[in-house]
């Protein structure tokens, strides 16, 4: 192995991922006076959530009369109860106070005539438990994501808290106790390798799309703080429940805000029927994003999908006021005249169900600290690891995440972090010397990848895996079709032994970070696809058409997934779902049927 | 003495031609602008004939075309896809604008070129080192500054007021428009640039913002904002159809105003 001489940096905090969880929870640990770093592989403002349209969901009640109680119900219900209740009250609870806050910061939200914050329709949110359709989430046009991002890398500006920008972090430093004490990373821009120590590492490193072959997400959507956990020895949590945006364009992928249909869009079949109005007669194309997902993909097998193939739907605005669109939509416009050619003021747009989000990730409790299962104990606390975003599982979307829900996740629990870190640590406490032998796994890994002299090149073992869990790990899912996906994926793994990286360099090597990263999209992939064959039973976004019910006596827990990369064997345990609240204020609310 | 020519490790030489796989229908030359700075070789130009018809239509799609099955060396960033991040921003067939949105049919001549954002250093292929232009970013503040006590719930701004940001807010920082202003080459480290100025507008003009006279103050000198020549290749070269032209003219207005 070549010789690797690492750059040591000792912080309080080091926050992995610079996006909006990770932008908030720097921010709150360096304004409490802890010495706070923030890495990220890309320029914070290129982060996913820069591409977030619709909105950010908060009963503030400046279009009528709302509630948490409302936004908690409409939650639950959403995440077909497998949230857990006490962090999803915090959830909504803290909501109005964190937009507000954002609102200070500068976020230049859309208006109503009165001067507050606009908030649109979005899907699942309802007024009075699941009456009709509310206004709750708060939008800056459709570019609230962008908006907010921008804002919140400004004011982490104003604050001390140290970027580090362009470093690709390779691995978690766990000590023999398991307990995390730092992270290292590789320095793009000059090749160097480096070494953070810090008393709690915040991964906030989003989600993992990239697994599949068709998904609004970024390239750089590879959960790489996911895999890392993974490495650690540490499960992650849920992650067979995979959301399918409805609206994803057809072909390109590129996402379409559900905000669309929140200003009265709506899809039509190739009869030109408003199908929605069949499978949720109540709120109907507001319906929640695995019901919309399902309809259409019934719809497309049924033969009534559009387009010379009858393989997509379309999505109408063409009957909304030009004004409004400008207004209120001026960034999907845009998006599918260059991506699908179309002028949305005249003909409709062709969509598909599209990858978007996982609800799945790494296991937390509601003040951000990583847990695993420990013996008996389900809630024991990983010392030194915090998770927030879309990589965490708090879990607050359960087994689907209501559209607006993520934004309002990224900044509430980003505060929590930021909040539970200023609690727990002292600023400058002394912290135990790296060891070699800490390091010396992720070293090994990243040489031998760097010098992989195989016949497979990355992209070909990356199309293969995406292609897999495209077909065999889709909207609607069957035992038959999973067992031939863990297969696939197997042999992916198998493949991969031959694996080619032909840039040897050090400096800007995107031929290695692709392969660092499809490593680890592959063990992601791994437990994805195990996770869903194993759950028999169909809740929110795992569909199964042999279980099509939903199975509260068996299956209301949480999958926990450790992996074997050597084998590519997946170990699986669960936790109980918190079946209780935060506060005596609402009461535990007991599953039903879930009809939109 | 003046130097007239490039200095000797500037000059670009030929690089390597990757031909077309065998039965390809419809194909396309990219010439693309390659430098590795571990190598100590100067910069080369490699031409990619690409088989368009196995790759989606954009020049992001062709070149991520490249990577994949002919050369994974070529090193450019890329993250959205949507021109909403603004990673990818380069020169193609010499113009500043974001691959991800530019169609390779739309770009006029025989072979298209590609070449990093001019007049910033090159780190690595395609990847210009953008850390003044950040740094100018920075410099101008980018947040709400207030004295006011904070309302409990949200500041109020009326519709106007808040339609007054549009056409500021949108900008991506891709760096298309600051990379392509002469006066910029020239005084880069003493002209904020466009990107730069069009955010100091933007804050400037927020109805919520109380910090005006701190902000307009920072940018009185002879260069931060006045190198500004209306040259106008900025509002030209804009992926997302912004003018940082007209925004600085707004701010030149408003230094103006102060003065009467």
């Amino acid at each position: 192995m070549a010789s690797y001489e690492f750059i040591d940096h000792t912080f309080d905090v080091v926050v992995v991922g610079a996006g909006g969880s990770g932008l908030r929870a720097a921010l709150g640990a360096a304004q409490s006076g802890l010495k706070t770093a923030c890495i990220s592989k890309v320029f914070p403002t290129r982060s996913h959530t820069v591409a977030a349209q619709g909105g950010i969901s908060a009963s503030l009640g400046n279009m009528s009369e709302d509630d948490w109680r409302w936004h908690m119900y409409d939650t639950v219900k959403g995440s077909d109860w497998l949230g857990d209740q006490d962090a999803i009250e915090y959830l909504v609870r803290n909501a109005p106070a964190a937009v507000y806050e954002l609102e200070h910061w500068g976020v230049p939200f859309s208006r109503t005539a009165e001067g507050k914050i606009y908030q649109r329709a979005f899907g699942g949110m309802t007024k009075n438990y699941g009456e009709g359709p509310i206004q709750r989430t708060c939008a800056a046009a459709d570019r609230t994501g962008h908006a907010m991002l921008h804002t919140m890398y400004g004011k982490a500006l104003s604050k001390s808290c140290e970027f580090f920008i362009e470093y690709f972090a390779l691995d978690l430093i766990m000590d023999d106790e398991g307990v995390c004490r730092g992270v290292t990373a590789w320095k793009l821009d000059d090749g160097t390798l480096h070494r953070f120590r810090a008393q709690t590492v915040v991964l906030a490193t989003g989600g993992y799309g990239r697994a599949y072959f068709s998904a609004t997400s970024a390239h750089t959507c590879t959960g790489d703080g996911n895999a890392m956990v993974l490495r650690a020895g540490l499960p992650l949590q849920d992650m067979e429940f995979v959301q399918f945006h409805p609206t994803g364009i057809y072909g390109a992928g590129c996402l379409i805000t559900e905000g669309a249909r929140g200003e009265g869009g709506y899809l039509t079949n190739s009869e030109g029927e408003r199908f929605m109005e069949r499978y949720a007669p109540t709120v109907k194309d507001l319906a929640s994003r695995d019901v919309v997902s399902r309809a259409m993909t019934m719809e497309i097998r049924d033969g009534r999908g559009v387009g010379p193939a009858k393989d997509h739907i379309y999505l109408h605005l063409d009957h909304l006021d030009p004004k409004i669109l400008h207004e209120r939509l001026p960034g999907i416009s845009e998006t599918a005249k260059i991506f699908a050619g179309v002028d949305v003021t005249r003909e409709p747009i062709p969509v598909l169900p599209t990858v978007h989000y996982n609800m799945g990730g790494i296991p937390t409790n509601f003040y951000g600290e990583a847990v695993t299962r420990k013996g008996k104990d389900p809630d024991a606390v990983v010392p030194g690891l915090m998770a927030v975003g879309e990589a965490a599982c708090v879990s607050v979307h359960g087994a689907n995440r209501l559209g607006s829900n993520s934004l309002i996740d990224l900044v509430v629990f980003g505060r929590a972090v930021g909040m539970r870190c200023a609690d727990q640590l002292k600023a400058g406490a002394t912290q135990p010397e790296f060891k070699d032998s800490q390091t010396e796994a992720p070293l090994a890994r990243f040489d031998r990848f760097r010098n992989a002299s195989g016949g497979t090149k990355t992209a070909a073992l990356r199309l293969e895996m995406q292609k897999a869990m495209q077909e065999d790990a889709a909207v609607y899912r069957t035992g038959p079709t999973l067992a031939s996906g863990v297969k696939r994926i197997d042999a992916v793994r198998e493949k991969a032994a031959d694996i080619q990286v032909s840039d040897r360099g050090m400096i800007w090597n995107t031929d290695l970070v692709e392969t660092l990263e499809f490593d680890n999209l592959l063990d992601q992939a791994t437990v994805t696809i195990a996770g869903a064959l194993n759950r028999e039973e169909s809740r929110g976004a795992q569909a199964r058409e042999d279980f099509p019910d939903r199975d509260d006596a068996k299956w209301m827990k949480h999958t926990l997934a450790w992996c074997d990369r050597n084998t590519g064997k997946v170990k699986i345990d669960y936790r109980p779902v918190h079946a209780y609240t935060l506060t005596k204020d609402i009461e535990y609310i007991k599953p039903k049927a879930r009809v939109y | 003495m003046v130097e007239l020519t490039l200095p000797k490790n500037s000059k670009v030489g030929k690089g390597k031609h990757h031909p077309a796989p065998d039965g390809a229908k419809k194909v396309k030359t990219f010439r693309v602008y390659r430098y590795d700075p571990e190598t100590g070789q100067n910069p080369r130009w490699d031409t990619y004939d690409v088989a368009v018809d196995q790759c989606g239509p954009m020049v992001l799609d062709a070149i991520i075309h490249i990577k994949n099955t002919m050369d994974p060396s070529l090193t450019f960033r890329r993250s959205c896809r949507e021109g909403v991040c603004g990673s990818c921003a380069m020169n193609i067939g010499g113009r500043n604008t974001l691959a991800c949105t530019c169609a390779w049919e739309d770009v006029p001549g025989q072979a298209i070129q590609i070449s990093p954002l001019p007049h910033q250093p090159v780190i690595k292929d395609l990847v210009p080192d953008l850390t003044q232009f950040f740094a100018q970013y920075a410099e101008i503040e980018p947040w709400l500054h207030t004295d006011t006590p904070e309302p409990e719930k949200e500041w109020k701004q009326s519709i106007e007021d808040r339609a007054k940001l549009d056409g500021l807010y949108e900008c991506i920082l891709c760096a298309c428009c600051s990379t392509s202003c002469p006066s910029y080459w020239w005084n880069p480290e003493k002209f904020m640039g466009p990107a730069a100025l069009l955010h100091a507008y933007r804050w400037l003009i927020d109805s919520r913002d109380e910090a005006t006279g701190e902000r307009l103050d920072a940018l009185e000198d002879p260069f931060k904002l006045y190198r500004c020549h209306t040259i106008m290749n900025c509002a030209q070269v804009c992926p997302k159809g912004l003018s940082p032209a007209k925004a600085i003219a707004e701010i030149k207005k408003m230094m103006a105003e102060r003065l009467l």
